[in-house]
């Protein structure tokens, strides 16, 4: 590959300080460029949220509301059940949350640590597996087994199918092959049992791996449209994402009441966003999926 | 500890791994840590992965009883246009937006991590920040944007002379915007993988590389490329996985309109098989996409493990 190299040219043989100036520049604004490109969708769409009804239609447009009002976000409030979606979700996606991490650091750490064994070896390539052949896939059978299982319009319906996701389990696993198991021997050693090993010694140090997946699996949860979709029929029991998408659905489009209801449904995540911003955009953790 | 020793000595042999005692000594505990996700793997993957097959070759609605009707299903499926409608629909989906979705994550990783940058950790947060948006409100938030009589893009249009585009209602036109608000939702996470993988690119490759009088391209294509070839591997192939499954966005963005000419697989699967409850008949599509999933992935390691030999 290295054969086809073009042979060095003399002007740009060696790059003056100036030079790199010189391409700062152009690269900042084109970093900025698309920057803005990507923030627009999302900051129109805000600023829209609290236009009055009549102004959202009126041209010209105007990027900022010019009689701003929370007129929308009373009426999700008041009519639209928000604090019952609202908490519907907050119950599942917490829920979720913590049943997700206990099983995925107990099923990493097996993986990790009893490698000897041979089904374990087996268990990791079906949980692989388990990304290759997402549940979307096979909605109407998964449905079945639900309702078999009398989970259908329950909370355990909601919960306990998403329990299971190879992406913490890997997390877990690449966490616990990096921690030497002279620290297991010794406490072998000492008398520990095996139980005792991993949440005495082991689930302690991997905190940072919580909660980077802690904050992964409460994303997916909140955001999740699939698995509410198929198991909750009543509507008392929607969670927020399907209660939106039934705003959308509807014939005529309530946009000031859908806009004002999406901004508020982001709001939880936002927060967990400015709180755990190093555990959110820790590339160093997420490269541990690849392997 | 007794019965170790003893098993240990009774054991022992030529081809004797020193792991071996623990195979017997810890037969318990790995189980009882990896016990509730073997028996969710069980109930809630196998067991409908099972039924799915099982289903696909029967008449089943989902109540009562059903017959095995054979390959019927599936000789239907291949006679039916609206499912070609379908796939050749997600497969164009996948192919336009897996290569940009790779270009567009790559390039802002890169304008990231570069020296040339200012205000990368402001940036970052902004690249970052639809990873937040679930489906659901990305695909309302890209309506809004595109609404064929009050959307900001048809107005922008219009302001500067030129007819409006018809977003909504010319499938093509739909299509590209479903590309874009996937695109645009997808970024964020590969763009954090491809910054992790840029990071680890030796320094010293790039500064042999500058002696030697390489341009920025060439640079970019002969060390940054080979060295991230891995993590190129990864993203393309969760991306592609990715789209060949997306349904949520969709359905708020346009409901797979106008009509069903932006109908993908997942939504066809949902709407056969709750709508018109042919559970049979919806099994049958979900076998083809399992295996479309699976020919997808294996390729891609084939070709993967070609480039790496």
């Amino acid at each position: 590959m290295s054969t086809t190299t073009a042979p060095p040219e003399q002007a740009t043989r060696r790059r003056p300080r100036r030079a790199r100036e010189f391409t700062a520049v152009p690269l900042s604004l084109f970093m900025w460029l698309l920057a803005a490109l990507y923030a627009f969708p999302l900051v129109w769409f805000l600023l829209s949220a609290f236009k009055p009804g009549s102004e959202l239609f009126q041209y010209p447009l105007t990027i900022l509301p010019e009689h701003p009002t929370v007129a929308g976000f009373e009426k999700a409030w008041d009519r639209f059940d928000f604090f019952l979606y609202f908490s519907n979700t907050l119950a599942v996606a917490l829920t979720t949350t913590v049943l997700t991490v206990v099983a995925s650091a107990m099923c990493g750490y097996a993986l990790a640590k009893y490698q000897e064994s041979r089904w374990i070896r087996v268990f990791f390539v079906c949980v692989l597996a388990t990304t290759m052949l997402p549940t979307e896939v096979i909605l109407s059978p998964t449905f079945l087994v639900i309702r078999d299982l009398g989970m259908y319009d329950t909370m355990a319906g909601l919960v306990v199918p998403s329990i299971l996701t190879a992406t913490g389990v890997f997390m877990f696993r690449q966490f616990f092959i990096s921690i030497p198991d002279d620290i297991i021997e010794a406490a072998r050693i000492d008398g520990a049992r095996e139980v005792g090993i991993f949440f005495r010694i082991m689930l302690p140090m991997s905190r940072p791996i919580i909660m980077t997946l802690a904050i992964f699996s409460f994303q997916w949860r909140w955001n999740d449209y699939v698995w509410p979709l198929i198991v909750v029929g009543d509507e008392r029991k929607f969670t927020l994402q399907i209660a939106l998408r039934s705003i959308v659905g509807a014939e005529n489009i309530d946009w000031p009441l859908l806009l004002a209801a999406s901004v508020m449904s982001l709001l939880p995540l936002v927060l967990i966003f400015v709180v755990f911003q190093k555990y959110v955009m820790n590339e160093d953790i997420n490269a541990g999926l690849k392997d | 500890m007794t019965a170790t020793a003893i098993d240990t000595e009774r054991r022992t042999g030529p081809r004797q791994r020193p792991g071996a005692a623990r195979r017997v000594r810890y037969r318990y505990a790995p189980l009882a840590l990896a016990g509730v996700n073997i028996i969710l793997f069980g109930v809630f993957f196998v067991w409908p992965g099972g039924l799915g097959l099982v289903y696909s070759f029967t008449d089943y609605t989902g109540i009562g009883d059903f017959d095995f009707i054979g390959l019927e299903n599936y000789e239907k499926l291949f006679g039916d246009p609206t499912f070609y409608q379908s796939l050749t629909r997600t497969l164009l989906f996948a192919a336009l937006s897996v290569p940009l979705m790779y270009v567009m994550s790559l390039t802002i990783a890169s304008l990231l991590v570069s020296n040339h940058t200012k205000g990368k950790a402001a940036a970052k947060i902004v690249f970052f920040f639809p990873w937040l948006i679930s489906p659901i409100v990305a695909g309302v938030v890209w309506r809004w944007m595109f609404g064929e009589s009050f959307g900001f893009v048809n107005y922008v249009i219009g302001e500067l002379g030129a007819d409006p585009l018809a977003w909504q209602t010319d499938p093509d036109l739909a299509l590209m915007v479903v590309v874009m608000a996937g695109t645009w939702g997808g970024t964020a996470f590969n763009m954090l993988i491809f910054i992790a993988a840029l990071k680890n690119v030796p320094r010293a490759y790039y500064e042999a590389a500058e002696i030697d009088g390489a341009n920025a391209w060439q640079r970019f294509r002969h060390i940054t490329l080979p060295s991230i070839a891995p993590t190129s591997f990864l993203v393309v192939l969760l991306s592609s996985l990715g789209a060949m499954k997306e349904f949520a966005m969709v359905q708020a963005l346009n409901g797979g309109g106008p009509g069903t000419s932006n109908t993908f697989l997942i939504q066809y699967i949902y709407e056969t098989g709750f709508q018109r409850a042919d559970v049979g008949y919806a099994s049958a599509v979900s076998m083809v996409l399992l295996a479309i999933l699976l020919a997808i992935a294996l390729l891609q390691m084939w070709v993967n493990r070609r480039r790496a030999a």
